[in-house]
């Protein structure tokens, strides 16, 4: 099913949670809200819901204004930050919960209510924990059964609230890569927020920017990661250098440093605001007019990439990652002194700003 | 030793007080109750308790609190429920008023009644006209009880209710649960000890409320009496061991009490756990 | 509704008979063994909450569950037990008048009855703020150098202090309208041993309903302003727990 926002607002107080909001999601799609606590994620999830109320605007499910539809009867499958599974039943009947409580005219038969909870359980690979109580659960697992429970009602949306927030780093990773299988498996338009990027370029066909109750950007991931349309979305989409520079014809001037930046055309020189990516950098032994002179503050090699913190002769410090191809060939150490310049990148990554 | 606890005399001290302390105040009345009421033997014991004035005033309190415990479960449920997971206006006054009956004395809470529903009162005149007794009568004491016990069960279900959020709620009611279901499925069990612990109070208070009940019943023996009263009368006899008789069913009521809220208790701590 | 009947009898009879010297006396008394009775729970009621919370005893669970027991037991049963230990001729009584006190009847056992009734107040409010401590504050306050006394003044007591002040002021709000407890350990002598609560029930039997509803709407206006007095320090503790 699609789900369209119209212009919606939503104030808590005085604090703006949904600031004029408009977005359409494709009936099939896998979409991420990402944004900072407070940013209002939580907020369009929970009045796409019905949970929440806005207070101007148009919420439509499948081209239908869901206005005076009630959160029961909108078919959406909610999945809470914190489970919110029944204590006081067992995993068992947390999933049939949701048709147990239909009407008796559309209720399934006992048997067809146990037949749909134990494929559900088998889908989440947890068949075993029928018969037990939610605080007997890991946090994996309450978190698999929260979703089974959500999807017994066959909802036409999902919606997730920071499902895999409060796991461990390898059980998040696990279920990540599970929820992704899964949609491409049933194709149900699905919404989760978070505030992990990495979370959403990974699991997302689309992820959605926001920031203080505004959408800032749209886009499939590679989109918002190489085309942010400010910096903001720039920032908020992983590591990146700033620099205060004067932009001139191809050249970016900071401080005392002129580094080129193939590719820039300016109309006049101009103060601007520069973000460069961490992999963005070029890290020489060689000498070059065209390159920041700086020093090796910090090399960490542990993992694919090489992380390594350098302080410029003017004081700026600068993150920059390369290969372990490149570091075998540099050999740079603690201490030692190097080049750093500007790769051949596509220029739209550098954000400006002249206010 | 560690960071955290004293030398071991200052400790026995310390608990040598605290036990001192509470021997003389809290266990020695205790005794004293069963002692005295035992003074003339098991047999004066029983023949105390068969008395038809002690009967009659069993059977009064047993009704008033019959009446006050459900009355109060149901006001308790529905005041903590609306306080715990909505916002409204009044909410503040709301609250206020649900402990303004611990706040004021019995004897004051007693007087309300009596300017409300006396032959001089408030409504005294109209009820008089239409021949309804309610001061002096069994109706004043059931209102004094109601109003006496009426913030226990909300005091205790307001804190497990606002503890427990809103989540498990709003998820039943994702999956399609109406919001009677949702308060009858997942509310309800979720407080189900809160419940009962405050159901023990509220009883506890009812059988037990001396002040008020005191104001409003007119002791009149065999018609208006409830246990505590029938215990005030006997002593002020000089009836003692009568007295400390019928004053150990009340105090056994109240062991009975405190054993079951303990129980309750323990159950809650290790739901918590959980 | 008191208030309202209040209000009909005129300002110079309420003044006249909130004034009278039997009405005075019943405040005092009312109000000064109330009070004193509150600081003596004060006392013992931080050394039994921090007992019950930091040690470990036999029979600590039956001690915790009998806290309570003053507010389970009916009060007219409290009364005529605590009467009864301290007649001259009771339990506690005999020693007290060997030396030269008078137990029941006076308002030391006025004062004797109210702290057996507030004591559960002080105890109950004290208790959880003391559990709710995270250790690590004290294990802090140990790292830096401070000695268990330090500790205990500097850390501890500042963050139970107003817990203490909360309770105190519920048991002394308690002390002040309590009745069932009190009226058989008093001997009800007028302008001696004469409480507030009794003198309300006089005038009722007396069927002087304004004289006793002054005398309330007295009562009730100090019970309301101690009770914004309990809420202010209970906003405090939960400010210095940092739950505010």
């Amino acid at each position: 099913m699609g789900i369209e926002l119209k212009n919606v607002y939503k104030k808590f107080g005085d604090f703006k949670a949904l600031d004029d909001v408009s977005l359409k999601v494709d009936d099939g799609e896998l979409l991420a809200l990402l944004g900072p606590s407070g940013s209002g994620k939580t907020t369009l999830l929970r009045v796409v819901a019905g949970l929440d109320f806005f207070d101007e605007g148009q919420v439509l499910f499948s081209g239908r204004d869901a206005q005076n539809q009630k959160a029961r009867e909108r078919g959406v499958g909610f999945v809470f930050q914190h489970y919110a599974l029944f204590r006081h039943m067992t995993v068992f009947d947390n999933i049939a919960f949701g048709l147990n409580v239909q009407p008796r005219k559309t209720r399934p038969s006992r048997q067809e209510i146990r037949a749909k909870v134990m494929e559900l359980l088998k889908l989440v690979q947890l068949e075993w924990l029928a018969e037990r109580y939610p605080w007997q659960l890991s946090g994996g697992q309450r978190q698999r059964i929260a979703l089974a429970r959500a999807l017994a009602v066959r909802p036409k949306v999902l919606l997730l609230d920071e499902p895999f927030g409060s796991l461990d780093a390898q059980v998040r990773k696990e279920l990540r890569a599970w929820l992704r299988r899964f949609h491409d498996e049933f194709h149900i338009t699905t919404i989760f927020v978070t505030h992990d990027q990495e979370e959403a370029l990974e699991v997302a066909d689309r992820i959605v920017v926001m920031n203080k109750g505004r959408i800032e950007q749209a886009g499939t991931p590679e989109d918002v990661y190489h085309n942010p349309v400010n910096a903001f979305v720039l920032s908020f989409l992983g590591n990146v250098n700033f620099f205060h520079c004067r932009l001139e014809e191809g050249k970016a001037v900071i401080g005392n440093t002129t580094l080129e930046v193939p590719g820039l055309s300016v109309d006049k020189p101009q103060p601007a605001k520069l973000y460069v990516r961490p992999n963005q950098f070029k890290v020489s032994r060689v000498f070059s007019k065209a390159a920041f002179k700086a020093v090796v503050e910090y090399v960490n090699p542990a993992g694919t990439i090489v992380k390594i913190n350098l302080k410029t002769e003017s004081g700026e410090r600068i993150y920059v990652e390369i290969t372990q191809e490149e570091l075998k060939q540099l050999k740079i150490r603690k201490q030692e002194k190097v080049y750093v310049s500007l790769k051949d990148v596509s220029y739209s990554e550098y954000v400006k700003d002249n206010s | 030793m560690s960071a955290r606890t004293e030398p071991r005399i200052v400790r026995y001290f310390l608990i040598s007080i605290a036990l001192a302390f509470f021997g003389l105040f809290i266990v020695l009345p205790l005794i004293c109750v069963f002692h005295n009421a035992f003074a003339k033997g098991w047999v004066f014991y029983l023949k105390t308790l068969e008395q038809p004035d002690a009967l009659a005033a069993m059977k009064m309190t047993l009704i008033a609190a019959a009446v006050a415990v459900p009355l109060n479960l149901i006001f308790g449920v529905a005041a903590s429920w609306a306080i715990a997971k909505f916002e409204f206006k009044g909410k503040g006054l709301l609250l206020s008023l649900i402990d303004l009956p611990l706040s004021v004395s019995p004897v004051i809470a007693g007087l309300i009644f009596i300017l409300l529903f006396g032959a001089q009162g408030f409504l005294g005149p109209w009820l008089i006209a239409h021949n309804i007794r309610i001061i002096f009568a069994m109706p004043g004491i059931i209102l004094a009880t109601i109003f006496v016990t009426f913030p226990m069960v909300a005091r205790e279900l307001i804190p497990v209710m606002k503890s427990q959020g809103n989540e498990e709620e709003e998820a039943a009611i994702t999956l399609g649960a109406s919001g009677w279901k949702t308060f009858w499925m997942i509310s309800v069990p979720n407080i189900r000890w809160g419940i009962l612990y405050g159901i023990i109070l509220c009883n506890a208070r009812a059988m037990g409320e001396f002040g008020a009940v005191s104001v409003v019943s007119g002791h009149i023996r065999g018609l208006t009496n409830t246990l505590p009263l029938h215990v005030e009368i006997l002593y002020n006899e000089y009836q003692s061991a009568a007295a400390f008789a019928t004053a150990s069913v009340l105090a056994l009521l109240a062991i009975i009490t405190l054993i079951a809220k303990s129980a309750v208790e323990a159950t809650i701590r290790q739901g918590q756990r959980q | 509704m008191i208030f309202f009947k209040t209000a009909s009898m005129g300002f110079p009879d309420f003044v006249h008979v909130i004034t009278a010297p039997r009405t005075l006396a019943a405040y005092r008394l009312s109000f000064g063994t109330a009070f004193v009775s509150a600081c003596i729970n004060a006392v013992f009621g931080v050394i039994v909450a921090w007992v019950l919370v930091r040690y470990s005893f036999p029979g600590k669970r039956i001690v915790d569950a009998l806290v309570d027991f003053p507010l389970a037991l009916p009060t007219a049963v409290a009364g005529i037990a605590l009467t009864e230990l301290y007649t001259p001729t009771g339990w506690v009584g005999q020693y007290l008048q060997a030396a030269g006190i008078k137990g029941a009847f006076t308002p030391f056992g006025i004062t004797i009855a109210l702290t057996f009734i507030g004591l559960p107040f002080v105890v109950r409010t004290i208790q959880p703020v003391l559990e709710d401590i995270d250790p690590q504050i004290e294990e802090a306050a140990a790292s830096l150098g401070a000695n268990r006394w330090q500790t205990l003044t500097k850390v501890i007591f500042p963050v139970i202090v107003p817990a203490v002040l909360t309770g105190v002021t519920l048991a002394f709000a308690r002390g002040i309208g309590e009745y069932g407890s009190v009226i058989f350990i008093a001997g009800n002598m007028p302008m001696k041993t004469e409480i507030a609560p009794l003198l309300i029930m006089t005038k009722l039997e007396q069927y002087d309903y304004t004289g006793a509803t002054a005398i309330a709407i007295g009562m009730l206006v100090i019970s309301f302003l101690l009770l914004a007095a309990a809420n202010f320090f209970q906003w405090l503790t939960s400010r210095n727990l940092g739950k505010a």
